[in-house]
């Protein structure tokens, strides 16, 4: 297994974020995490890179026990989070904004990375002088997707990467996610839009009120009544 | 026009070192959106340890270096103690923290030094040159010149450096910041250790023109200070040219009014900056869209 999560919770102040998460990623699948507004989804992928305390549990990558690791350590690791809201650099160019997303790799790699990931993502390119913050939004979430790309994770965490864009724009979002879990890219994703979010994944899971209240395919998910019922609107 | 140019050049040479104390300014305030308001205490530090180093009998050279690295410790003190500490909190929270630390200092040097004037040699005699009639002391040049070479150091550090960039990152967004795998503690402390050198250099260099005392970092932060507003925080060409134009007001000011307004001048560009051109001269605009 590539991650692993036992037993996991999260608390803001005294109030519990998440409470028993069981989750496990293995080796290039996609794992979509769905659920409403305020179930923990996003908690969950700020606990799995650090940014926010784990209060119990384990969290394993490759085996290794990183709950108490430092956020900058676990990008060492491998793990790379494209953040809710895309948190731009918003003053400094786009290509400023790539390189530090390589902060934590050998100089001498990031020149070719670059090279590669404006080859995926040619707009960027042509921008690549451009504050980061004068990109329309559909833009701003491909940088952000290609600066944590820049750290050549091993697994990349995807919180709500279609949130408050067009539907055109979501969908050339979820080819890039299909074209990276073809190459062989571990992906971690948490999306409020279900249907989106599970017909990409291998498995899922429903996150309710900080806990997993179901697992499994993602195929199954999809044609679960509960699932229709309450998060497909079917 | 003798009297003109004598003015201007002590402008420029107390420019110059505002401009140092500034640049300390928008250090910290590039790490961290902070303002550290015990930054003219490392510029007392740089002087007041300079001159004890020295009559302990330590050769005046090393006595400076020496000055600078207490000052460096007293830095990385404050963040370590006084900032790391209240994670979280405001930034005024924050503020008032370093006005403490600030007032703590002036009354540690107060009493482990003492509370009298001292002044330092200049660096290369006292023998002044005479340009268009007016004077120019060599300690003046040697400022000029520190000043340049720190300018165009961190403007490299800051432009062409990745980590240069990653402390520029660290004060846009910390989340994401961390997120790329940046150690935002360490940006932040070493923000604070850069600030502190910065400081007590300017502290070393001024004192044989102006003698140093325990309490001359007050005066001295709040030009420094001044000087960032008007030139913008966080903007490293604004902290040398507000710090000029703050240094050529006061002296020209004290020159043809009274020396009874030097002090003043500096304060009334402040609030003007303040109230009409808060980004200051080369400060960013919010260029950011949500």
């Amino acid at each position: 297994m590539l991650l692993e999560i036992a037993g996991l919770a999260s608390h803001y102040g005294r109030i519990r974020a998440l409470d028993a998460i069981d989750l496990t990623v293995g080796d290039s699948e996609l794992v979509t995490i769905v659920g409403a507004n305020g179930a923990g989804k996003t908690t969950l992928l700020r606990t799995i890179s650090g940014v926010q305390p784990a209060s119990h549990g384990v969290i394993r990558f490759r085996g290794e026990d990183i709950t108490r690791t430092t956020p900058a350590r676990r990008v060492r690791l491998g793990i790379s989070q494209v953040p809710q809201g895309r948190q731009m650099f918003a003053p400094m160019s786009v290509e400023d904004n790539l390189l530090l997303g390589a902060f934590t790799r050998p100089r001498h790699e990031i020149e070719p990375e670059l090279e590669k990931l404006y080859g995926l993502f040619p707009r960027l390119k042509e921008r690549r002088r451009q504050p980061a913050g004068t990109l329309s939004g559909g833009e701003q979430q491909m940088l952000a997707i290609a600066r944590a790309l820049m750290a050549k994770p091993d697994l990349l965490l995807m919180d709500e990467p279609s949130m408050g864009l067009a539907p055109r724009i979501v969908e050339r979002i979820f080819d890039t996610i299909r074209e990276l879990r073809a190459t062989g890219v571990t992906i971690l994703l948490v999306e409020q839009n279900a249907f989106a979010g599970l017909s990409v994944a291998d498995r899922g899971y429903v996150l309710e009120s900080g806990r997993i209240v179901l697992e499994g395919r993602a195929a199954e998910l999809l044609a679960d009544e509960r699932v229709k019922a309450a998060y497909l609107g079917l | 026009m003798t009297e003109f140019f004598q003015f201007l050049f002590s402008g420029l040479t107390v420019g110059a070192i505002y401009a140092l104390i500034a640049l300390g300014f928008s250090l910290i305030y590039n790490a961290s959106h902070l303002i550290n308001f015990a930054q003219g205490e490392f510029v007392m530090i740089g002087g007041m340890a300079t001159v004890f180093f020295a009559a302990a009998g330590i050769e005046l050279p090393l006595a400076a270096v020496l000055a600078v690295l207490l000052a460096v410790v007293v830095a990385v003190a404050i963040e370590r103690l006084g900032i790391a500490p209240a994670k979280g909190t405001s930034a005024v929270g924050l503020i008032i923290i370093t006005i403490g630390a600030a007032i703590l200092i002036r009354g540690l040097a107060g009493i482990v030094w003492d509370r009298n004037f001292h002044s330092l040699p200049p660096i290369s005699g006292e023998e002044p040159l005479v340009i268009m009639g007016a004077t120019l002391l060599p300690q003046s040049l040697w400022i000029f010149g520190v000043t340049a070479v720190i300018a165009l150091l961190l403007w490299f550090f800051f432009a062409k450096t990745l980590w240069g960039k990653a402390m520029m990152a660290t004060a846009y967004n910390p989340l994401a910041a961390q997120l790329v795998g940046i150690d935002t503690r360490k940006v932040v402390l070493v923000s604070f250790a850069l600030a502190g050198a910065l400081g007590a250099l300017a502290g070393v260099l001024i004192t044989p023109l102006a003698p140093t005392h325990f309490q001359v970092g007050v005066m001295l932060g709040l030009k420094g200070f001044a000087a960032a507003i008007v030139g913008g925080l966080g903007s490293g060409l604004g902290a040398i040219v507000g710090g000029l134009v703050i240094g050529i007001a006061e002296a020209m000011a004290a020159g043809y009014l009274s020396s009874a307004y030097k002090d003043a001048v500096a304060f009334v560009i402040i609030l003007l900056f303040l109230v009409l051109w808060p980004s200051g001269l080369f400060g960013l605009r919010g260029i950011e869209r949500v």
